[in-house]
């Protein structure tokens, strides 16, 4: 049916055109995102760019993490607990706080937070620099922009969201032991105890390692986001949204499969 | 071509000309995007110690032109060299190193915002690693020729248009490069403001014998330019002596390939649908008769 074939050729090239150029887009990052790791091993090196970016990253998104993290620990003992009363079982509320805010709670939702406060601020960033040729002006000037500015920021970042969500991890146990404290008269030995014993090296590897990639996520895609901007400031715009959307569900979808390795890993 | 001083520390290899060369020379340059193509075709040389005028409406492809002889863009077709180098095959790495031998004035001055204007102009040779009382002294200097020493420690966003403009002219020049790319410096500008950035240019040219590429949609500042040059000895900008008898000189130049940087050539080039529509000295183009050049001075004027 030659027809047939001649109305359905444009829509075939449309879409062939279409992922060629989706194909391209995930090239760009890989590539990017390589040279910015590269950069890391030979000089000129930008430490105390990186030493900024740790401090707006990192003690910036301090208190946002302190606040969320004490509330999770304290909405899960609120919602764990409501169950284990049933089976008059409430002591087991230490065990369930600890576990799930340290394998899998503290470092989603900690990377969530970050990629709502920095991914943003990042392709916001860099893109307004692009719009106004600062980048183009700063290759002009014999420099590396992905050296300058996005090594810093994915350096700072890596080093920073396992710290962040350390933290958060504590604060949450923290949170959750004074809502237990508060509404089971869960004693501190009981809490504290459990909490811990609960734990092993496994469940410590799997909590800690994820932060890594997620910050590597977060700041490679923050960064490509905002260095291939067009259009003015409502590109810049589309790209800070962009660098959140893409950044939080790539580091979701990324969780389930380290999850599953992590798992098997320590024969869980 | 082979550059003249033989490579030796990294990027000495850039910043010399070849005698006999032109500084730049674009050969039959195509570049074009999803709107069809921009340059069709350009062809044009710039001498040592020339000042070379891009004229052409908005969207001709000026910048491109800029941009490309920086290395910032690669052409689709069509080679350019730059100080005896192939810039179009330049990796990004050695384009680096080649561009710390070029001054670059940005449309909007492209000043970073989150630095001071010392940081600005400083940035470079913090960037080269110069030792911090040289660095001191050198943006001083700079920021003095512009007249902008007292704004040491403000930021792009307190100045007017026309003083970032200056700084970001500092800048370029703070490194003393042989080859200096103004794009549009007077764009948006008011008319005393533009004649300042003007005489800035006269004096970069006149005084550090600087080479440039410069684009304008004014062609008030090509008359500028090519009418008038810096006094270093009464430190005025005086009138120059009959474009005939500076366009003699430009042949002399070209046919030599010797630059004669006391008495630098200007020369208009205009754009037109991706291709040179006229290139020649200011008076030349004043004087014609094609319907199109006169029509594009009277729009400008």
């Amino acid at each position: 049916m030659p027809e047939e074939k001649e109305t359905l050729e444009p829509v075939f090239s449309a879409l062939a055109e279409g992922i060629k150029r989706q194909v391209l887009v995930v090239q760009d990052y890989a590539k990017l995102s390589f040279e910015s790791v590269a950069n890391i091993f030979t000089p000129p090196h930008y430490w105390a760019d990186t030493l900024e970016q740790m401090d707006i990253i990192g003690v910036g998104s301090l208190p946002i993490i302190v606040l969320t993290g004490f509330f999770i620990g304290g909405v899960m003992v609120l919602q764990t607990a409501a169950q284990f009363e049933r089976f008059g079982e409430t002591a087991l509320t230490g065990d369930a706080v600890a576990l799930a805010l340290v394998r899998e709670l503290g470092p989603a939702i900690t990377a969530l937070l970050v990629a709502g406060r920095n991914a943003s601020g990042i392709a916001s960033e860099l893109g307004s620099m692009v719009v106004t040729e600062q980048v183009d002006a700063m290759r002009a000037l014999g420099t590396d922009p992905i050296r300058k500015l996005m090594t810093p920021r994915v350096v700072a970042t890596v080093l920073m969201l396992p710290l962040l969500t350390a933290v958060s991890d504590f604060v949450g146990l923290v949170g959750g032991f004074l809502v237990a404290y508060f509404t089971l008269r869960l004693g501190p030995v009981q809490f504290w105890t459990r909490a811990i014993q609960s734990l092993d090296f496994g469940d410590l590897v799997q909590g800690l390692s994820k932060p890594f990639i997620f910050a590597f996520i977060i700041s490679t895609v923050a960064c490509f986001m905002g260095l291939r901007v067009k259009g003015g400031t409502q590109g810049v715009g589309r790209a800070t949204t962009s660098a959140v959307v893409v950044s939080s569900v790539i580091l979701l979808v990324t969780d389930t499969f380290i999850t599953r390795v992590l798992l098997w890993a320590f024969s869980k | 071509m082979t550059p003249v001083v033989p490579p030796g520390e990294p990027g000495e290899q850039y910043g010399q000309s070849v005698p006999g060369e032109p500084l730049i020379s674009f050969k039959d340059i195509h570049i074009g995007f999803e709107e069809g193509d921009v340059l069709s075709g350009v062809s044009f040389d710039v001498w040592p110690g020339e000042t070379k005028i891009l004229l052409g409406e908005g969207g001709s492809g000026k910048t491109l032109l800029m941009k490309l002889a920086a290395g910032l863009l690669r052409p689709d077709s069509g080679n350019v060299t730059v100080m005896g180098q192939n810039i179009g095959e330049m990796p990004e790495k050695e384009l680096l190193n080649f561009r710390r031998h070029i001054g670059f004035v940005f449309q909007e001055g492209a000043l970073f915002d989150s630095m001071t204007v010392a940081e600005n102009v400083s940035f470079r040779l913090d960037e080269e690693k110069v030792d911090e009382s040289e660095t001191e002294t050198r943006v001083r200097e700079a920021l003095r020729f512009v007249e902008m020493e007292a704004s040491l420690e403000k930021y792009p966003g307190e100045l007017s248009g026309g003083m970032r403009r200056r700084v970001s002219i500092a800048r370029a020049l703070v490194d003393r490069p042989p080859l200096v790319f103004y794009d549009s410096p007077t764009a948006g500008l008011d008319p005393v403001t533009c004649q300042t950035i003007i005489t800035l240019i006269l004096r970069g040219r006149d005084s550090q014998g600087v080479t440039s590429l410069l684009a304008t949609q004014r062609v008030q500042d090509a008359f500028g330019l090519a009418h008038f040059r810096f006094d270093e000895a009464t430190g005025h900008i005086v009138r120059e002596k009959a474009d005939g008898e500076r366009a003699s000189r430009v042949s002399a130049v070209e046919s030599d390939g010797i630059a004669n940087t006391a008495i630098p050539p200007t020369k208009v080039l205009v754009l037109r649908n991706g291709k040179i529509y006229f290139e020649g000295p200011a008076d030349e183009l004043l004087r014609s008769s094609d319907v199109y050049l006169k029509e594009f001075l009277a729009s400008a004027e």
